[in-house]
């Protein structure tokens, strides 16, 4: 690691399909440790980001550097391997194993070529404990009993679990009610708290200007602002995402 | 399987008794009696909570084995009541071993359930697996019993592994290849007949004698209550040590009442099918008792099989894939291979079936009906609880099924009524059964929200 790199830094990165630039000269810089919102209306591109850093796709132009090197993501589980870990909206959760089961699906820890539930399920209560998951009955209820907040926590716990650095939350609270939105949004806080990089993909701005660090704007493919989130108000940020620009304040 | 859990916001209303928050945290907004009603065992605090929840649970819509176990007994009541001879030990017996071929073909057709998929060549194919096996350890091979058994069931396995292949790599679906099979495996099937030098008449014939004791060979009375009393003795020392190890790390565990209970309930259903059996069913001049020797080795394959989804990573897996083939694939799970190797397991447990089969009647013949027990060998699964759907199910289930469907079939033989009689009362019970098991789960679903 290059020391006082970012942990993500996009420069350049494009992307086309046919003749669609859906990503264009892209520059996108995720320090570790903080919340960086990613605004955008529908179609600015933000999906494709997102999916580049996951792994899903490789740019057809720019760099990605992790850590301060260069790397190329040919799968998500390169991506992973990496310590990036995506949520996507619907989660990717078993709903008939509990969320012991869940958080380590995939890892599962062995003992004498049989699943060794009781660290296991010792491990997942620590990883809930740090992130403040109180909410739920028993870690040994199946996912399917959860309320959608609870399932986010989940996911985001099992990211954690499998010590990822940086974890991208796809509209987390696009589904939720009030209360379970800021139990999310405490989690993702709590998540930053602890050392570990969000990056936000949000329409709702009362979420972004709760949590975030950093706040980007993506219009039509281009990057139009990012900057640290106390540069933006509300109006400034609709701006930039419905127009690409803003006149009203001296932000970046 | 979906969300059973509505907008949980609006159900908020009942917060009397909401889990302790700490932190601040906004509190769960599923109501804690919602909470208990799908998932009483580990929720439950005490032996009375644990049954209230049950109860909440039954009458919610969640109503696990319980309905299919009453049916059952409701069943056999009315079998007694039209035939005294029904509740005989000759006949209770019988009605076991009977159930075995289903119940074990269930069995396989559950790794194929448990993944969404679905095996219609479990019949033909478990006969191939049989038929090589009976004719290997018959004249003029002569092999040992058991390396026969290990070729058969090889056999079998392989012939999973090839459908599993095919279904996964061509991505055909498994409905169509296992069809093929269903046509295939028959033809293959003639064609060992006519292969085996041993076999007259389309019929190759148990010669081996262990083969043949397994259905109607017995153990003696003392050996069956030795082994009875070993088999509970450590089921119940290891669960009891388990749940007290696992109290000690501060792990969830269910109330000690529930594992008391279930110990006691294995121990008395125990106790009950070992007095049965040791019943004298002969006459008197030549009497037969004891534990017919395959009730034994399907507890043995349960006991198996449920270690084997239960306990390790495969079966983990496979209960994932059910569920969600996606999100199986995005933690890193070689979605393929587990699937290859559930069918493998599914046909290699056919093989077993069929063994079971041909040591039932002496014999197996080219006349095999593998296309109707396969319908036989879901219904059984599904009937017992298992889902058509994928993910949910356990050996325990195919297990009900099949006790269901020979009480049926015995019990209707007994009556006199046709085969065609038969067949139109399986069918009805296995629309009721699955009929029952989704309106009550509907109902349950709506009435979760309130």
């Amino acid at each position: 690691m290059t020391e006082g790199a970012p942990l993500l830094e996009l420069r350049g990165v494009s992307k086309v399909f046919g003749a669609v630039r859906a990503l264009d000269g892209v520059n996108f810089t995720v320090p570790a440790g903080r919340v960086t919102a990613l605004a955008g209306d529908n179609g600015a591109g933000k999906s494709v980001l997102i999916k580049t850093v996951a792994g899903l796709w490789e740019p057809a132009e720019g760099e990605i550097l992790w850590e301060g090197t260069p790397i190329h993501f040919h799968s998500p589980n390169d991506a992973e391997a990496r310590g990036i870990t995506t949520i996507y909206q619907d989660l990717a959760l078993c709903d008939n194993l509990d969320i012991v089961q869940n958080m380590f699906l995939g890892h599962e820890t062995m003992r004498r070529g049989l699943l060794d539930e009781s660290s296991m399920e010792l491990a997942a209560r620590r990883t809930l404990d740090d992130l403040h998951v109180t909410t739920v009955r028993s870690i040994r209820q199946p996912v399917q009993s959860l309320s959608g907040g609870q399932r986010q926590s989940v996911a985001v716990a099992k990211a954690v679990m499998q010590s990822a650095k940086l974890v991208i939350m796809d509209e987390p609270t696009a589904a939720l009610g009030v209360a379970q939105t800021q139990m999310v949004l405490e989690l993702i806080k709590r998540l930053s708290s602890q050392g570990t990089a969000v990056i936000l993909i949000s329409h709702n701005l009362n979420d972004v200007f709760e949590v975030a660090d950093i706040i980007a704007v993506l219009y039509l493919g281009r990057m139009v602002a990012s900057g640290p989130a106390e540069q933006f108000d509300r109006e400034v940020v609709v701006d930039y995402m419905t127009s690409g620009a803003s006149t009203r304040a001296a932000a970046g | 399987m979906t969300d059973t859990i509505d907008d949980p916001v609006a159900s908020g209303g009942s917060a009397d008794g909401q889990p302790a928050d700490a932190a601040g945290t906004p509190s769960s907004a599923i109501a804690p009696d919602e909470l208990v009603v799908l998932a009483p065992d580990v929720l439950a605090g005490s032996l009375g909570d644990y049954l209230r929840a049950w109860w909440k649970r039954i009458r919610g819509g969640e109503s696990g084995a319980l309905p299919i176990i009453i049916g059952l007994i409701v069943i056999c009541i009315f079998f007694e009541v039209q035939s005294s001879a029904f509740l005989s030990a000759t006949n209770i017996v019988n009605l076991f071993v009977q159930a075995t071929f289903i119940i074990l073909l269930g069995m396989a057709e559950l790794y194929a359930l448990l993944l969404s998929e679905i095996d219609l060549s479990v019949g033909f194919v478990g006969a191939v697996g049989a038929a090589i096996a009976m004719a290997l350890m018959g004249s003029p091979q002569n092999w040992p019993w058991w390396a026969a058994l290990i070729v058969g069931m090889a056999a079998c396995a392989v012939i999973g592994a090839l459908q599993g292949t095919i279904i996964t790599r061509l991505r055909i679906p498994s409905f169509v290849v296992t069809l093929a099979g269903l046509l295939g495996w028959q033809g293959v099937l003639i064609y060992v007949f006519d292969v085996d030098k041993g076999a007259v008449g389309g019929v190759i014939t148990v010669s081996n004698s262990v083969i043949d004791d397994l259905v109607s060979g017995t153990m003696t009375p003392a050996a069956g209550w030795i082994l009875l009393l070993v088999v509970v003795g450590l089921y119940a020392l290891t669960s009891i040590l388990r749940t007290a190890r696992r109290r000690a790390q501060g792990l969830s565990v269910p109330p000690l009442g529930i594992t008391l209970l279930t110990v006691g309930a294995t121990g008395i259903a125990g106790v009950v099918l070992v007095y049965v059996c040791n019943l004298n069913r002969g006459i008197v001049t030549s009497p037969v008792r004891g534990v017919p020797w395959v009730i034994p080795v399907v507890v043995l394959i349960l006991v198996a099989q449920s270690f084997l989804l239960a306990r390790t990573r495969l079966g983990r897996y496979i209960y994932a894939i059910g569920a969600s083939p996606e999100a199986a694939r995005r933690a890193g799970i070689k979605v393929a291979r587990i699937r290859t190797v559930a069918f493998a397991l599914c046909s290699f447990t056919a093989g077993l079936a069929a063994v079971v089969y041909a040591s039932r009647l002496g014999s197996i013949s080219v006349g095999f009906d593998g296309g109707t027990y396969v319908l036989y060998a879901v219904a059984a699964a599904v009937i017992g609880g298992a889902s058509l759907f994928g993910g949910y199910g356990k050996p325990i289930h195919p297990l009900l099924g099949g006790l269901v469907i020979a009480t049926l079939t015995n019990g209707l033989a007994l009556l006199n009524i046709s085969t065609a009689g038969t067949d139109i009362a399986t069918a009805v019970v296995l629309i009721v059964a699955v009929a029952v098991d989704s309106t009550l789960r509907r109902r349950g679903r709506t009435g979760g929200a309130g």
